[in-house]
């Protein structure tokens, strides 16, 4: 539980954070609430030799009203999603969910950016951007991109972000009074979710996987059997398919396949019509 | 002044442990101390082939590398074993740092020193090992084979094999004769304590003398010190052992460890202050671990299910070497497998084995837990055999209140016991005949969230514990403790005690105590204890024997306090002793209103010694040891009622209660509290909780993501009640609470999660009762 030896920068604006990722390469890590870094670090699986710290880019933290969608800095904490008026009115499924994320220790630190930019398979947020079909916005040396989050996540906690890259923005959509469920599935509240489903109804259907594979997935052929007219058992029945569910202490792949079906099938339910 | 003792006292500790200000031994601030990095075995079992200090002196900070062969002339005696529990026990020496061979992953095989905690983590991972792999012994009845034997001197995996048959024939007879008979196979999974604050040791020379302080995260500082000696040669009287601050321990810290005696051998080596703290996942492979048993039960019983003999046979993991009191453990549940019910015939024969796992000793229960597991499990097994509920079962069994003092099967005598009113009462409590009806009717309508309860009636034994009886055991210690009250001359006190606590709040109800007796307030007691120089004879904390021997100690000893005042207030007030009356603190002349002296005034009489009875020795300070005549039986019934989605397994404990029966309470908050720890570390063990290894000895879940403690959000709020039963072999009337919840809740819930499925016709399963176990087994049972 004590980490390797590393630098430590601290950005004070993103184009400087930007240019600390330039200057340091591949062996950078940029450091917002820690919550997924710092573990790791500690248990030495790693090892960054420069920590550049995003963590008071108070400018990165926000939630706005952007016409069609809500606007999300990415140094937003999971506590103040939880909390939002806004998106309790327009994306009320995010609200919930992030209110599900870890304890309320990990909410008050963890942000949302570094939660996507992690790229685990196993955490709340990937699935439920997935499901609300989100943009992400990056900025690099060359200025800012748009990434549509079906891109973004690209491997085992790897992303399209490139090593000079900064996650700077979360867009989702607004859904006022869509149907939507997240369903979390854990022994204990504080714990990843074993298996875990984000289901959003609004004429089409966004449903997103948790800990299902290498990446967060989208569950594509329960959407596409929805959108064809399926019921909702048959629907759910072919929700595992392309999914490559990981074998722990928790749960075989068998096992998650069972749950991805119980799930979603109780996530439709619950989102409705 | 009206009494404290009986009531809900505030716990004088909390303010200083909430607001951060308590220190413990990684907070102490020691110029120039040392850091020592423990370079622990990879593997399980293999011989260590070489090892290269040469890249860990490398890094800047590393000031020294030892290995086991460079630290073997550090010890006088191998670690110690306290607890021989027969003649023939296979006990191979076990030296802080091994030497040759490596029998667990948390077995140290070299030790960093540096100048910083970076430093000695950075050092302890550049040290190259090569280790020669041999086969781990990682299951306790492959272990039994001796397949592979991991000790050669001992040339078997077998450590001992102890029996408690009073009257064999009568067992054959029973068994012979009997109308129903239950036999079952469950495991005690280990369990890693997880106590909040892991271990740390400091270890400052002094700089004249020779003397050494070592300050340890430990519950038993008296015991360290004499072990501590003994190991090392350190003569005992310049060795001062202070446990500061301890964040819990649930028996884990009721050992000798090897970071102990290392970090004491390097600072007499090196003549520096050394120190070492404990990170959480090496804490998972190197501190002891809890349970680790196989059970075999069987009941005999007649045509009504009153049960006529128990035969149990145990095969207990003692990992990979035995530590303080590893052998010990299942013995202290040796004597309950027949539990709360009165059985003539009795048998029980436990075989302790070595495999390569971290050693197991002392944890919350400590072989009670398994035996009341074991016989509250089989009960219900004989209730669906018999055909009645598995409330009537235990009705028909329990030792009668009319039967107390109660000569139990085993040999002991049951000080006093009333057990069907703490069934009646969480029966109430829960419920029971609302739940019943709400079951049935969700099994008719084929609903697939299926409900359960589940009952256990536990009683334990503690108070430990009679000296002599512990002479019977092997046991290589006596079980008094120690106490002294002290009035000082302005008429506070001083109260030492030899237990010593780690967050079981002993400052607050032995202030309480003597409050009562000496008529003085609670904020003008202070308590001293942890520390061998303030409070040199002692006996420490486990085994719930705090109150019942500790605390017993303490009135004993305000109460001689109060009997010499009571010589000098008659002196002073040319008045007969048995015309004083002892009344708010002061005591008066009966019939002479004018005539009082206070309790403090009297204790600057003592101390001015200007105006004594001729006998009578200056100051009131008195000490008392004292050897408890028995045990001691708290006893309960608690009541757990589990919800099972059919769909997912996910099992979630809906609602609890519990009855509980300590005798006299003297402070009801801490016995709640201990309740409330205590039932949760419990539940823990059915539903959540298990050290799990791979086949080649490695632990799976040595991190908190991993293994999973439960907290407030996995649980529901306990219904608490009490009966009280006061035990008759102690003034106080008071027998122990800190063990009580985790006994009793263990079965309570597993019962009910069978109960759940027994649609299913499941009839056992396996701990932890994770949702992949259970759906797995519904799965089973469906295709059957």
């Amino acid at each position: 539980m004590i980490p390797a030896s590393f630098d430590y920068v601290r950005a004070d604006t993103p184009d400087h954070a930007v240019q600390l990722l330039g200057e340091h390469g591949d062996d950078a890590k940029l450091l917002a609430g820690g919550h997924s870094l710092l573990p790791l670090m500690k248990l030495r699986l790693a090892t960054p030799s420069v920590l550049v710290d995003v963590g008071r880019l108070r400018d990165l933290s926000y939630i706005n009203d952007a016409g069609d969608h809500v606007a999300i800095g990415a140094l937003t904490r999971h506590q103040d999603l939880e909390l939002s008026d806004l998106l309790g009115a327009q994306v009320p499924l995010l609200r919930h969910a992030a209110g599900q994320v870890g304890d309320p220790q990990v909410r008050h630190r963890g942000t949302i950016g570094g939660s996507i930019a992690h790229g685990d398979p196993a955490s709340d947020l990937p699935a439920v951007l997935l499901a609300l079909r989100a943009t992400l916005v990056a900025q690099g040396p060359n200025g800012t991109r748009e990434i549509a989050v079906d891109d973004f996540f690209t491997g085992f906690l790897e992303t399209a972000l490139a090593p000079d890259e900064l996650l700077t923005e979360i867009r989702v959509p607004k859904a006022p009074g869509a149907g939507w469920s997240f369903q979390k599935f854990n022994r204990r509240a504080q714990d990843w979710a074993i298996v875990g489903v984000a289901c959003v109804r609004n004429g089409t259907t966004g449903i997103g996987l948790v800990n299902l594979g290498s990446t967060p997935l989208r569950a594509a052929a329960s959407e596409q059997a929805i959108g064809s007219g399926a019921s909702i058992e048959d629907a759910a029945a072919v929700a595992d398919e392309g999914t490559d569910p990981p074998s722990d202490l928790n749960a075989t792949p068998e096992y998650r396949r069972h749950l991805a079906h119980v799930l979603v099938r109780r996530a439709l339910e619950q989102a409705g019509g | 002044m009206s009494p404290v003792v009986g009531t809900p006292v505030l716990r004088k500790e909390d303010p200083r442990l909430l607001t951060g200000e308590a220190r413990y031994v990684d907070d102490l601030v020691i110029a120039g101390a040392r850091y020592l990095g423990m370079v622990r075995s990879t593997e399980a079992h293999a011989e260590v082939s070489s090892i290269d200090a040469g890249p860990a002196l490398a890094v800047p900070g590393v000031e020294a590398v030892f290995t086991g062969a460079d630290l073997q002339d550090a010890w006088a005696a191998p670690m110690p074993c306290a607890w021989p529990v027969t003649a023939d026990m296979k006990n191979p020496a076990h030296l802080p740092v091994a030497v040759g061979k490596a029998c667990y992953t948390g077995d140290i095989v070299a030790v960093v020193v540096a100048t910083s905690r970076y430093a000695a983590a950075d050092g302890a991972e550049a040290v190259v090992v090569d280790y020669k792999p041999l086969p781990a012994v990682v299951d306790i009845e492959d272990a039994a084979t001796d397949r592979v034997v991991i000790h050669e001197s001992a040339g078997t995996n077998a450590s001992y094999t102890w029996a408690l048959v009073p009257d064999p024939d009568a067992v054959e007879r029973a068994f012979a004769s009997a109308v129903h008979t239950v036999q079952e196979r469950y495991v005690q999974q280990r369990l890693i304590p997880e106590a909040m604050e892991p271990r740390g040791v400091a270890v400052v020379p002094q700089p004249i003398g020779g003397d050494l302080i070592v300050y340890s995260s430990t519950q038993i500082p008296h015991i360290l010190k004499v072990m501590l000696a003994v190991t090392t040669g350190v003569p005992e009287h310049k060795l001062r052992v202070v446990a500061p601050a301890v964040g819990g321990g649930f028996g884990s810290k009721l050992n000798v460890y090897a970071e102990e005696l290392i970090a004491l051998a390097i600072a007499r080596k090196l003549n520096v202050p050394t120190r070492w703290t404990e990170d959480r996942t090496e804490n998972a492979v190197a501190t002891v671990q809890g349970r680790g048993q196989i059970q075999h039960i069987e009941l005999a019983a007649d045509a009504d299910g009153k049960i006529t003999a128990v035969r149990v046979k145990l095969l207990a993991d003692m990992g990979a070497y035995l530590q303080l009191v590893t052998p010990g453990i299942p013995l202290l549940g040796a004597f309950l497998y027949h539990g709360v019910y009165d059985v003539p015939a009795y048998s029980f024969e436990c075989t302790g084995v070595f495999t390569n796992k971290t050693p197991t000793d002392a944890y919350r229960g400590a072989g009670r837990p398994e035996a009341t597991y074991a016989i509250e499990r089989a009960i219900d097994a004989l209730a669906a055999q018999v055909g009645v509920g598995t409330d009537e079962i235990r009705r028909r069994n329990y030792i009668k209140p009319d039967q107390f003092p109660y000569a139990s099967p085993a040999g002991l005598m049951f000080d006093s016991g009333d057990y069907e009113p703490s069934l009646d009462r969480a029966l109430e409590l829960i419920g029971y005949e609302g739940l019943r009806k709400e079951q049935a009717d969700r099994r008719a309508s084929g609903s697939t969230k299926h409900l359960g309860i589940g009952i256990s009636t536990y009683v334990e034994m503690c108070g430990l514990a009679p000296s002599r009886v512990l002479a019977s055991l092997n046991y290589s210690a006596g079980g008094w403790e120690a106490a002294t009250v002290r009035l000082l001359p302005t008429g506070k006190a001083q109260v030492v005690t030899g237990a010593t606590p780690h967050g079981q709040g002993h400052e607050t109800s032995w202030s309480m105590l003597v409050a009562d007796r000496l008529g003085i307030d609670i904020d003008d007691i202070e308590v001293l204890h942890s520390d061998t120089a303030l409070s040199p004879i002692g006996m420490d904390t486990y085994g719930s024997r705090s109150l019942s021997v500790g605390g017993v100690a303490i009135e004993m000893a305000a109460q001689k306090v109060l009997d010499k005042a009571r010589i000098i207030a008659a002196h002073q007030m040319e008045a007969n002793e048995d015309d004083l009356e002892f009344v708010d603190g002061e005591f008066r002349v009966r019939g002479t209103p004018t005539k009082a002296m206070p309790i403090q005034a009297i204790a600057f009489e003592a101390f001015t010694a200007h105006n004594l009875p001729d006998d009578i020795e200056p100051n009131l300070s008195e000490s008392v040891t004292y050897d408890p005549p028995n045990f001691t039986f708290p006893f309960g019934t608690h009541v757990a009622v589990v919800e099972i989605d059919e769909d997912t397994g996910h099992v979630a404990l809906v609602d609890y209660a519990a009855v509980d029966d300590c005798g006299n309470q003297v402070n009801p908050l801490i016995v709640s509290g201990q309740l409330h720890g205590g039932i949760v570390q419990g539940v823990a063990q059915a539903l959540w909780e298990e050290a799990v290894y791979d086949d080649e000895g490695q632990l799976r879940n040595a991190t908190l993501i991993d293994y999973l403690v439960p907290s407030a959000a996995e649980l529901p709020s306990f219904k608490l009640d009490h009966t009280v039963t006061p035990s008759p072999t102690n003034p106080l009337g008071v027998k122990g609470i800190g063990e009580a919840g985790t006994i009793g809740s263990t079965p309570a819930v597993m019962n009910a999660v069978v109960d759940a499925l027994s649609p299913f016709g499941i009839t056992d399963v396996a701990m932890p009762a994770s949702p992949q176990r259970l759906w797995s087994l519904i799965q089973e049972a469906k295709t059957r």
